[in-house]
């Protein structure tokens, strides 16, 4: 019979953490996010040389960083006052929903994973074989628009769950630890895939010289932008906010959903309840898999270049920092992957003026760190739970 | 050392549960704390140990006023604890856990265990524990364990010994031997406060009674007094102990074992060629020292573990099931109550509602229609469970709340309220009254008696505890290494139930 593992009993801690904790969590990365922009801003960095006779100069050069750091970040992310005209003002916060869009997809993939005890690390594998999937639908078939998009996009679903499945077949199994599996695959897909793209005949682009490069999609199969060529934002956004409802219908709703949760929580109740616990593990990596595969046709059936290896492989991974902030709920899912693509959308802005974009990645990573350390290290210490029963009216 | 309690008050949220109770225990006394679950017991002694601080009210130590910020300060002045799950280490020797925490070292940094060997030796020896210092804790038995969490606690000099629910875990046996180890201790002067709501232990080993109820205290009574007015004091209405039983023929066989054997984890053989049936509207009780089979054979019956290969049958109404699924057991006629309901029985992190749903919840099930083209019917479900909770006296904040919250007679209640309100032929309930309080037991009892009388169900019943056997069972069926020493009626005596149970044949 399976225990639940301290392991798996942190991560559910980490995904119960409440939103107060979350947005504090949030405001402190901006905090700290803001000193490392400051330390290592060359303004500031010119004013440490006369501190002390100057420290006024320090301290006004910081905070003009910070604020023009996060002004940037706005304005690149969400509305930029300083666009040319009405078109460039708005343009930000369309590319934030743009960005934003797989990874809520690929974040609801990873927390349904969570919630039913499997830590899915395989987002990388699974975006990957679907992105192979999707790739090859649009660039390989002819079919009719909107038909040929939705095939792609089935296929990318099919291959990225199949993926999964396999990763939870052999959970299931043999017992081995779904991270140690998922992350193999990771390896094996990533491979899988270069060797695809190097391949004639397979994905390697018809003109493509020695570099694995997809040919471009199919028009046919292009996600629709939803404002022509003004923005290039597309119907994967639309996408994304079905995919928040589906799962939010599945799980909190759902029959299937709620066998997914009582595995989650105790497998042992839910075998002497007749459900096998086995079973639900593939399904439950097939779907969590399924949503990650939407990311991945979202990301090859949107980008007109062609496919590359390098390209969008990293979603599964921010997808796990959107899965631990948005932790149970399926709109807290949503507004993390917001949170995250408002980052991607503003990075280049912060750039412009001489803020590194990494800070960005600073920020993001302490956020998480924050959400996750208390359970973490309240696990190492082993400290004792507070007594619910303690609390309860006879 | 005498300890005393003054006015302690202990607020969680809106929830008072302490309201300024106070209690004195002399040196060489055994003070009873009497209460039922969720009553307060356990909060009052984790302000005494210094795990909550008290809102009001203080604590006095030989007169002194103490303030305790953590067990450690507690224990500096000389109480210890023995927790209802016990703090030690598996694999660690008996001396090492002894050490844990204050581990005398020698050049170097070693850990010097000659010193707590010893200590443990001169302890065991002087109350006669029989311990060996150097044994692995894992290797044994859970009394010998407890008696380990003992000397931990006298190795550090208390004088006060709380023992919370000590006897939850243990066999009749080891019951008796920990009952006398209590009066060994009193007389050589410890003071013991002893938390339980089982009124039989009570009586025998305590010099004053404390009843604690809703959090406060509701009385005193002296060891002699009747268990009725004990219980009645706990409750706070009057309880009936006795369980009313018609006589009657009992119907047709509904499950038949024959020949089945099962293995344990570890791949011994834990039931051994095993035969037995039950009847429609009769308690089968399997009786029996915990660790015989009783945990294996349950989980054969509802599907969990497989038979051995080419071992027996068992059939349902003359139908063979062996083969069948759990779900599909569950579904055609088993209700199944396990031994260990938080593990097995219930999912913690679920509300009442989601609870009562736990093995119904495909849209072929039969009986209550929860789900409906795979979507969860809330409302239905609400509806269902704010029915089963009131029927079975489920005491909580309502069916929203969640399942671990619920105290443990509450949490059994919701179980056989699951159990007993779908559609079935068989009962397999296991250790129903396990950790139970006394009010909740006498509901537990009339239920099953109910469902022999009213629903004509085949109940098997396992149960460690020979009272619970004798007040029910029709026949009883002793388990002894996995085999079936003999099959007796209800009125066994004791005596021959506890021979049987030895492994000795009536």
């Amino acid at each position: 019979m399976t225990e639940k593992s301290k392991f798996q009993s942190v991560v559910r801690e980490i995904m119960a953490t409440s939103i107060t904790r979350v947005v504090l969590s949030i405001l402190l990365g901006f905090f700290f996010g803001g000193i490392f922009m400051v330390l290592f801003n060359e303004n500031v960095v010119a004013t440490y040389g006369n501190f002390f006779s100057a420290p006024g100069d320090t301290f006004l050069a910081a905070f003009n960083t910070i604020v023009d750091g996060y002004g940037a970040l706005l304005r690149g992310a969400i509305f930029n006052p300083e666009g040319r005209d009405l078109v460039a003002m708005f343009r930000p916060i369309t590319e934030t929903l743009r960005m934003a869009a797989p990874l809520v997809m690929a974040g609801l993939g990873l927390a349904l994973g969570f919630r039913v005890g499997l830590f899915n690390i395989g987002g990388t594998g699974q975006i990957v074989m679907g992105l192979a999937g999707a790739t090859w639908v649009a660039t390989r078939m002819e079919l009719p628009p909107i038909i040929h998009m939705i095939v792609a996009v089935i296929a990318a679903v099919v291959c990225a769950a199949a993926w999964g499945a396999f990763a939870g077949f052999l959970k299931a199994r043999t017992g081995a630890h779904e991270v140690i599996v998922t992350i193999m695959m990771n390896y094996i897909a990533l491979d899988f895939f270069t060797w695809m793209l190097r391949t004639k005949g397979l994905l390697l682009a018809a003109t493509g010289g020695g570099t694995p490069k997809s040919d471009p999609p199919a028009a046919t199969a292009m996600l629709p932008t939803l404002f022509g060529d003004m923005y290039k934002i597309h119907i994967g956004i639309f996408i994304a906010i079905a995919a928040t409802f589906a799962y939010w219908l599945l799980m909190e709703r759902s029959a299937i959903g709620y066998r997914f949760r009582m595995v989650g929580h105790n497998a042992n109740a839910a075998r002497a309840a007749g459900i096998k616990v086995e079973s639900t593990f593939v399904w439950a990596m097939a779907v969590s898999a399924a949503f990650i595969g939407l990311a991945a046709a979202n990301q090859a059936l949107s980008n007109p270049g062609g496919i590359t290896t390098s390209l969008n492989a990293d979603i599964g991974f921010d997808a796990i920092t959107v899965a631990l902030l948005g932790g149970n709920s399926a709109k807290r899912i949503a507004a993390a992957g917001l949170l995250f693509g408002a980052f991607k959308a503003g990075s280049p802005a912060m750039q412009v003026v001489g803020v590194s974009p990494e800070i960005l990645g600073v920020v993001q990573a302490l956020i998480v760190l924050f959400i996750a350390a208390p359970p973490l290290i309240k696990a190492m210490l082993r400290l004792p739970e507070p007594a619910l029963e303690q609390k309860v009216v006879a | 050392m005498k300890l005393e309690l003054r006015g302690i008050t202990k607020r969680f949220g809106s929830l008072v549960a302490n309201d300024a109770i106070s209690l004195t225990v002399q040196p060489g006394e055994i003070v009873s704390l009497l209460g039922e679950n969720g009553a307060g017991k356990s909060t009052l002694m984790n302000v005494l140990y210094g795990l909550y601080q008290a809102d009001a009210g203080q604590i006095l130590v030989d007169d002194q006023e103490a303030n305790f910020k953590g067990p450690g300060d507690a224990m500096a002045a000389g109480i210890g604890m023995v927790h209802q799950h016990f703090m030690l280490i598996p694999v660690f020797t008996v001396a090492e856990n002894v050490a844990l925490g204050h581990e005398p070292t020698k050049f170097a940094g070693q850990i010097d265990l000659s010193e707590a060997r010893a200590r443990v030796k001169e302890i065991s020896d002087q109350f006669g524990f029989n311990v060996d210092p150097d044994a692995l804790v894992r290797d044994l038995p859970v009394g010998v364990q407890q008696r380990v969490e003992i000397i931990k606690a006298l190795s550090r000099n208390a004088k006060t010994l709380v023992l919370d629910e000590p006897t939850a875990v243990l066999t009749p046996q080891e019951t008796d031997e920990l009952m006398t180890i209590m009066k060994q201790l009193a007389a050589a002067g410890t003071s013991i406060i002893f938390i339980t709501h089982k009124l039989r232990e009570v009586k025998a080993v305590a010099d004053r009674i404390v009843v604690i109820r809703l959090g406060k205290v509701v009385g005193e009574a002296k060891p002699s007094a009747p268990a009725s007015e004990l219980a009645s004091l706990m409750v706070g209405r009057e309880v009936d102990l006795s369980v009313e039983r018609s006589k009657k023929a009992p119907g047709e066989v509904v499950l038949s074992l024959s020949n089945i054997s099962v293995r344990d984890d570890r791949g011994q053989l834990a039931v051994d060629s095993l035969s037995v049936e039950v009847r429609a509207g009769e308690v089968l009780a399997i009786a029996g020292v915990q660790g015989n089979g009783q945990t294996e054979l349950a989980e054969a019956i509802v599907g969990l573990r497989k038979l051995e290969k080419g071992s027996g049958e068992i059939k349902f109404k003359g139908e063979n099931i062996e083969h069948k699924s759990v779900r599909h057991r569950l579904d055609d006629f088993l209700s199944y109550v396990p031994e260990d309901r938080k593990k097995d029985g219930l999912i913690s992190e679920f509300t009442l509602e989601e609870n009562i749903m736990l093995n119904q919840s495909y849209d072929d099930d039969r009986g209550a229609e929860f789900v409906n083209r795979g979507l969860i019917n809330t409302k239905v479900l609400e509806a269902e469970a704010e029915k089963v909770i009131k029927e079975f006296d489920v005491r909580t904040q309502g069916s929203k709340s969640l399942a671990g919250q619920l105290s443990g007679g509450n949490q059994q209640k919701l179980v056989l309220a699951r159990e007993m309100s779908r559609p079935h032929d068989v009962l397999l309930v296991s250790q129903p009254t396990r950790g139970v309080d006394v009010g909740s037991i006498e509901f537990i009892h009339d239920q099953i008696m109910q469902e022999r009388d009213d629903q004509q169900t085949a109940v098997i019943l396992i149960s460690t505890e020979l009272d619970e056997v004798l007040a029910l069972a029709d026949r009883i069926a002793v388990m002894y290494r996995g085999r079936i020493v003999g099959i007796v009626s209800a009125d066994a005596t004791r005596e021959t139930l506890g021979k049987m149970m030895a492994g000795i044949a009536a």
